[in-house]
C-alpha cells in the first residue's frame, strides 16, 4: 500500500546548519498493516512521515502509494490518500471553527470544494452517531468551537476526521505525546478500534517504547536517518524494552538516546 | 455649535458609513476570516471609483459601471495574491506594492487626470448627497444583498475551505486544501468588494479622486473592530456570522457619526486623519487591555501581597 524507496532529505544544505535528516530511508507497509516507528531524538521519524505527507518534496528517492508515484505531488494533492494526526493537538484542526464544520472539512479530503453547502443535514445526523463512539460527549457539543476542547478532545476529533473517509495510509506522528498518560492511553485504544475496524494501513511514530511494542503488527526503528530494526510477528510479541535497547545498541553501536523515551 | 447643524449633518454621516460599511465588508474578509493584512484595497478603493466615474461619463449605464468597478477591485485582488502566492512576497508588502501600482494605474484610467466630476444632473446615479435618504436606502440594499451572498459564500464547502486556510494553513493543506488558490480567490472577491463601494462613494460625492482611498484601510479596520466591539458589548457570545457582518455596517456608521460630531466640534479638518488613528488604536487596544485587567502580573503581585 505504502512503498519507500530509499529517501534523502538535507536540511540547510551547504550551511553551518546542515543536516541529513533522511539518509535513504525505504520502507514498505502491506495494506492493513500496522507498523510503528520508535527512533532516538533527531532519528528523522517526524521527517520521514513528514516526506510521506509531502510537507516538502525529498531530495531523492520515490513515494508510491497504493502503486501510484506520488514524489512529485505537492502536500495538498497527497492528502487526498491520507490521515494525518500530528503531536499537537492544535495542528489538526480549526480552532475557530465548529466541531461539525471540522469534520465536514475533513470529509471533504480530495473532493473538489464548489458552491454546495459546507455542511448537510444528512452528515449532520452521521457525525453526531460517529462522535457518540467517541464517548467524549462532543456529539451534544456539535455546534462548539474546537478551541474550547481539551488536548485529548482534540486528538480523538483529529483521528475521527483523519480516518472520516478511508485513507490509503494513515500517519500518526506522536500523537499521543503531549496528552497526559490517562489521556494518552485512552487516545490510544481509540486509535486501536478505529485502526482495526477500518483495517486502515497505518504508520504510528511514538516515543513510547511500550506502545510501539503493545500495538501494531510490526515495529521499526530508525537512527541517522535510516531504517535499522524492523520486528515483526512472534518476534514482536516476546520483545521487551530492554531487549529493544540492546538491540538498538547492536545496530547502531551507540547508545540510544531520547529522553522523552526514557523518562517515559 | 449648534446642535441643530449637528442632527442635520446626520443622515449624511449615515449614508458615508453605509458607503464605508461596504468596503469594511472586503476588509472583513481578508482581515478576520483569512487573516491576512491587505493593503491593497486604499488603490482598489480609488479603482472602482475611477473606473466607475469614467465609464458613466462615457455613456455606460450606472449598474454596468458598477459591475466593472467590482471586476477591476477582482483584478487588483488577484495581483496581490498571486504576488504573495506565487511570488512569496509577505503578506503586507505584497499589497502595498499593488496598492502603489494602482496609484498610476488609476491615474491612467483617469485620463491622467487627479480629480473627475460625475454630476448627479446629467446621469441617473444610484446614490448622491443631494439625495441623502435614497442614498440610505440604495446601499442599505446593497450591503444587505452583500451580507447574504457572503453568509451564503462562506457557508459553502468553498467558503468553510477559506475560513478553514484563515484560521489553521497547516490542517487545511493536510485536508487537501489548496491554501494558496483560497489566498488568491479571496483576496479577488474582497477587493471586489472594495471596489464596488469606491464606485458608489464616487457618485455619492460627484466626483472620483485619486487619493479618495488614501487611509481605506484604516477606516475599514476601525469599521470592522468597532463593530465587533460594540456587537460583543451588546450581544456578548450569541455573535453568529451574519450579525458580526451586519456589525461591521454598523461599525462603519458609528464612525461616521463620531468624525461628524468630531467636525461639529470645529476640529481643524487636517486633524482628522490623526484623529482616526486615535479611535482604531483605541478600539483595537481595548479587547487586548480588558484581557489584561482580568489578569495581568500587578494584578497577581497585589494578589499575592494580600495573602
Amino acid at each position: 500500500m505504502l512503498t519507500v524507496n530509499e529517501i534523502y532529505k538535507t536540511f540547510n544544505a551547504g550551511t553551518v546548519n546542515e543536516k541529513h535528516a533522511l539518509n535513504g530511508a525505504s520502507l514498505t507497509l502491506q495494506e492493513g498493516e500496522f507498523v510503528t516507528v520508535i527512533g532516538g531524538n533527531g532519528a528523522g521519524k517526524s521527517t520521514f512521515l513528514n516526506a510521506v505527507a509531502g510537507v516538502w518534496p525529498v531530495d531523492a528517492g520515490s513515494i508510491l502509494i497504493d502503486g501510484e508515484d506520488v514524489t512529485g505531488l505537492c502536500e495538498y494533492k497527497r492528502a487526498k490518500y491520507l490521515g494525518r494526526v500530528f503531536q499537537d493537538p492544535m495542528t489538526g484542526t480549526a480552532a475557530d471553527m465548529e466541531i461539525q464544520e471540522n469534520l465536514a472539512l475533513a470529509a471533504r479530503r480530495g473532493k473538489s470544494r464548489g458552491l454546495g453547502w459546507g455542511i448537510s443535514k444528512k452528515e449532520r445526523e452521521q457525525y453526531h452517531e460517529m462522535l457518540k463512539i467517541l464517548d467524549l460527549g462532543l456529539e451534544e457539543r456539535m455546534t462548539s468551537k474546537v478551541g474550547l476542547l481539551s488536548g485529548g478532545q482534540r486528538q480523538a476529533l483529529t483521528l475521527l476526521m483523519a480516518t472520516l473517509q478511508k485513507p490509503k495510509v494513515l500517519l500518526l506522528d506522536e500523537h499521543t505525546a503531549a496528552l497526559d498518560p490517562k489521556t494518552a492511553a485512552k487516545v490510544l485504544e481509540t486509535t486501536e478500534r478505529i485502526v482495526t475496524e477500518n483495517n486502515l494501513t497505518t504508520l504510528m511514530v511514538t516515543h513510547n517504547m511500550k506502545d510501539a511494542i503493545v500495538h501494531g503488527d510490526r515495529l521499526i526503528m530508525m537512527n541517522e536517518g535510516r531504517v535499522i530494526l524492523n520486528i515483526a510477528g512472534e518476534e514482536k510479541k516476546k520483545l521487551t524494552v530492554e531487549q529493544l535497547l540492546h538491540k538498538f545498541e547492536e545496530v547502531s553501536g551507540t547508545e540510544f538516546t531520547s529522553d522523552k523515551a526514557i523518562l517515559s | 455649535m449648534d446642535i441643530a447643524t449637528l442632527f442635520s449633518a446626520m443622515p449624511g454621516n449615515v449614508a458615508q458609513g453605509i458607503i464605508w460599511g461596504i468596503m469594511a465588508l472586503g476588509v472583513f474578509m481578508t482581515f478576520k476570516l483569512l487573516n491576512f493584512a491587505d493593503l491593497t484595497v486604499d488603490g482598489s478603493f480609488a479603482t472602482g471609483g475611477a473606473v466607475a466615474v469614467i465609464l458613466i461619463t462615457g455613456g455606460w449605464s450606472v449598474p454596468a459601471a458598477l459591475v466593472m468597478a467590482t471586476l477591476a477591485g477582482v483584478l487588483a485582488g488577484m495581483v496581490t495574491g498571486i504576488l504573495h502566492t506565487v511570488f512569496g512576497i509577505p503578506d503586507i508588502l505584497a499589497g502595498i506594492l499593488t496598492q502603489i501600482a494602482l496609484y498610476s494605474v488609476n491615474l491612467n484610467i483617469m485620463t491622467g487626470k487627479a480629480n473627475v466630476a460625475v454630476s448627479v444632473d446629467k446621469f441617473n446615479l444610484l446614490v448622491s448627497l443631494r439625495f441623502v435618504s435614497k442614498t440610505i436606502l440604495v446601499a442599505s440594499i446593497f450591503a444587505i444583498a452583500l451580507i447574504s451572498l457572503m453568509y451564503w459564500y462562506f457557508g459553502t464547502a468553498q467558503g468553510c475551505a477559506i475560513r478553514a486556510t484563515g484560521n489553521n494553513p497547516a490542517m487545511s493543506s493536510a485536508q487537501g486544501i489548496n491554501i494558496n488558490l483560497m489566498k488568491v480567490i479571496t483576496l479577488a472577491l474582497s477587493n471586489g468588494v472594495v471596489a464596488l463601494s469606491g464606485g458608489l462613494m464616487a457618485q455619492y460625492q460627484g466626483f472620483a479622486d485619486i487619493n479618495m482611498g488614501r487611509g481605506a484601510i484604516v477606516i475599514g479596520l476601525a469599521a470592522v473592530i468597532i463593530g465587533e466591539v460594540l456587537g460583543h458589548a451588546m450581544i456578548g457570545k450569541r455573535m453568529n456570522f451574519i450579525v458580526r457582518m451586519l456589525f461591521v455596517i454598523i461599525g462603519g456608521i458609528v464612525y461616521y457619526i463620531v468624525i461628524g460630531i468630531v467636525l461639529w466640534l470645529r476640529m481643524p479638518t487636517n486633524d482628522l486623519k490623526l484623529f482616526t488613528a486615535i479611535i482604531v488604536a483605541i478600539f483595537l487596544a481595548v479587547p487586548y487591555l480588558r484581557g489584561q485587567a482580568k489578569s495581568s502580573f500587578r494584578k497577581a503581585a497585589r494578589k499575592g501581597g494580600q495573602k
